[in-house]
């Protein structure tokens, strides 16, 4: 838990580190004033690090590969790094585009993905969480922090206590309380136990709250700033960067989650893109699985969080030193 | 935990606040309109299931008829129950081999990062099968690892070696459930460790060097004693996820071949949503949920995570 709070200089010195170790990339690498010995431990650690990194990227490679061959030339030709017979059909099995009986001549089984559908549904859920979760989460977090009330410290250990219980024990008791109040197969039923706060942000944001100087609040009351103002117009602005972080993460988690929507979701109106790409993978035929479109579906799938990576990637590498427990 | 309540808590003491005190005396309602949605989640979806849930491990349920009082059958029901103890088994085996390889590996990978490079491209790709969900992991290997046409057996055929029935066989189906999550979260666990390893001094190092110390030596007397505090954490955290294990199970095997990896989760899923048996699946939760407290306490004093020796 220290981390939380040495977050900020951490982050400094992993750059520093960064810095310092590119220039001694540079400074190594050209043979003709070579300062420093390459040492052959530094060799072979590079080799591992580079077999490491295949392993990572590999499947991802193999997901479009895939996708990309055709069911019949997968079957005949199954090592090539590169697609074989080059074909879009997977994805347009995957999308309804292909006719059924050509689909079902391919390998496939019919079954297509409604995938704007699902993006929809999975869109509209990240977003809801994140949205209220966060917000609702810096509104406590700001009470503990800055603002100065009776209990508290007796209310923050209450809130600390919750992260002791595990998510996963309450998915069923929350099941049938969604059950109960009929939002059984709603977008809203997926989004609810998680819209009102999770622990973890709570404590998360606190911790940034805390650190805005004492100052820059003080000089906005005296100006006659409400509090509930200073926390919009001061706390708020001066906390960007850690908001994005806490929402970046937090829309990651509930874009992937499995376990919940597919308690809560029977059919279209709520499947997520998770629940969706298991779906479609346990209509995929028995014995001679439509692999091209399944991989297809995956890739599909992914995509959107592949998107979000390419576009957050250094404030998600970042944000991972001081989120230690999320 | 008690770093945090340990913060400064009083920022607003002294004269300034006496100004904002006399504007706005009443700092209380504010902040019960303010954490009144937080604890409208806390108590609804934390506590009150938390107590729902130890209330129906003593019920008989179905959902249909209201539920009956049953006392402690269902425990009873349990400690008798093969498939339960299979289930323990089943799912200790994935966590023992999932954490275990991942740990080495994220370490592996955290401290070749922190002597080779900081680029943040390295530490992107690393994270990339964190960003995809558990379903879509397991299906891609669920296909490289498939027996006559994944690459991965064609590979060990090409060797001259047998085909292995990753997912279908009752020996492999764990363990390939296990390195299956290992790959999505081995990046994510060499972050962890990677963070804490920017927080040891730079100059350990360099003395350790002066003094002739080579890179093994380095990280036996230097790296691990000082990261252990980390390591505790990044232990128990995921070992915590290890054992709620589903996703990867669920979309691959779905708990065989027979129950070879039947872990508890998908047993409670059974009970409650194929046999509709909410008491039992309850009182399943119950024996996880006491899993887990157990583990973490003993990881919490076994790692001493709470203490640093970096003084």
């Amino acid at each position: 838990m220290t981390r939380l709070s040495t977050a900020p200089t951490r982050i400094q010195t992993a750059r520093e580190d960064g810095a310092t170790s590119m220039m001694n990339g540079a400074g190594a690498t050209p043979p003709v004033r070579r300062r420093k010995k390459i040492h052959p431990g530094r060799i072979v650690a590079w080799i591992v690090m580079v077999v490491i990194l295949v392993i990572t990227i590999f499947p991802f490679y193999w997901m479009l590969r895939t996708a990309l061959s055709t069911n019949s030339a997968l079957y005949a030709n199954g090592t090539s790094l590169l697609p074989v017979d080059f074909s879009w059909g997977g994805f347009l099995r995957v999308f309804g585009l292909q006719p059924i009986d050509e689909a079902i001549a391919d390998g496939g089984s019919g079954a297509q993905l409604d995938f704007w559908r699902y993006l929809l549904n999975s869109v509209v859920v990240a977003t809801g969480i994140t949205v209220c979760q966060v917000f609702f989460s810096a509104l406590a977090a700001y009470a503990f922090s800055r603002l100065t009330w009776r209990f508290r410290n007796v209310a923050f250990a209450v809130f600390l206590t919750s992260l002791m219980v595990p998510v996963i024990f309450t998915l069923l008791p929350n099941f049938l309380l969604v059950k109960q109040l009929g939002l059984i197969d709603t977008l809203l039923g997926i989004m609810l136990p998680s819209l009102f706060m999770a622990p973890f942000a709570i404590f998360f944001l606190r911790q940034f709250f805390l650190n805005v100087p004492i100052e820059v609040e003080e000089a906005a009351l005296v100006d006659g700033a409400s509090k509930i103002r200073v926390f919009f117009s001061v706390i708020v602005p001066m906390s960007a960067a850690p908001i994005a972080t806490i929402s970046i993460l937090t829309y990651i988690t509930a874009w992937n989650d499995y376990f919940w929507p597919l308690m809560v979701s029977y059919t279209d109106d709520s499947r997520v893109m998770t629940v969706a790409l298991g779906a479609f993978k346990s209509q995929s035929p028995q014995g001679g699985p439509d692999w091209a479109g399944l991989m297809a579906a995956t890739l599909v799938a992914a995509t959107p969080m592949i998107i979000l990576f390419v576009l957050f990637a250094k404030r998600i590498v970042n944000s991972i030193g001081f989120t230690g427990i999320k | 935990m008690a770093i945090i309540t340990a913060q400064p808590a009083q920022h607003g003491t002294g004269s300034p606040r006496t100004i904002a005190r006399k504007k706005r005396p009443d700092d209380t309602r504010l902040a019960v309109l303010l954490i009144l949605p937080a604890t409208l989640g806390l108590v609804t979806f934390y506590f009150w299931p938390l107590l729902r849930g130890i209330w129906l491990s003593f019920t008989s349920w179905d959902l249909l008829s209201a539920a009956q009082f049953v006392g402690g059958e269902n425990y009873v029901r349990m400690v008798q129950d093969p498939v339960f103890w299979n289930a323990i088994g089943v799912t200790l085996h994935f966590v023992v081999l999932n954490i275990g390889v991942q740990t080495v590996v994220a370490l592996m990978i955290a401290v070749l990062m922190q002597r080779l490079t900081g680029s943040i491209l390295v530490r992107s790709l690393i994270l990339a099968p964190y960003l995809v969900s558990n379903v879509v992991a397991a299906l891609v290997f669920f296909w490289i690892l498939d027996f006559q046409l994944g690459i991965g057996n064609q590979v060990l055929h090409w060797l001259g070696l047998d085909r292995v029935g990753f997912f279908t066989s009752e020996t492999w189906a764990i363990p390939t459930a296990a390195l299956v999550n290992v790959w999505r979260h081995m990046g994510y666990t060499a972050l962890l460790i990677f963070a804490g390893l920017q927080a040891i001094p730079a100059g350990l190092y360099e003395a350790a060097r002066v003094d002739g110390a080579g890179e093994g030596r380095m990280f036996r007397s230097i790296t691990l004693p000082l990261l252990r505090p980390i390591l505790g954490l990044v232990l128990i955290i995921s070992v915590i996820g290890s054992f709620q294990v589903f996703d990867t199970v669920s979309v691959t095997t779905g708990g065989g071949p027979v129950n070879a990896t039947r872990v508890l989760q998908v047993y409670i899923y059974e009970n409650a949503f194929a046999q509709f048996d909410f008491g039992y699946a309850s009182a399943l939760s119950v024996a996880m949920l006491a899993i887990l407290m157990i583990v973490t306490f003993i990881q919490y004093r076994i790692t001493r995570a709470g203490q640093t020796d970096l003084n």
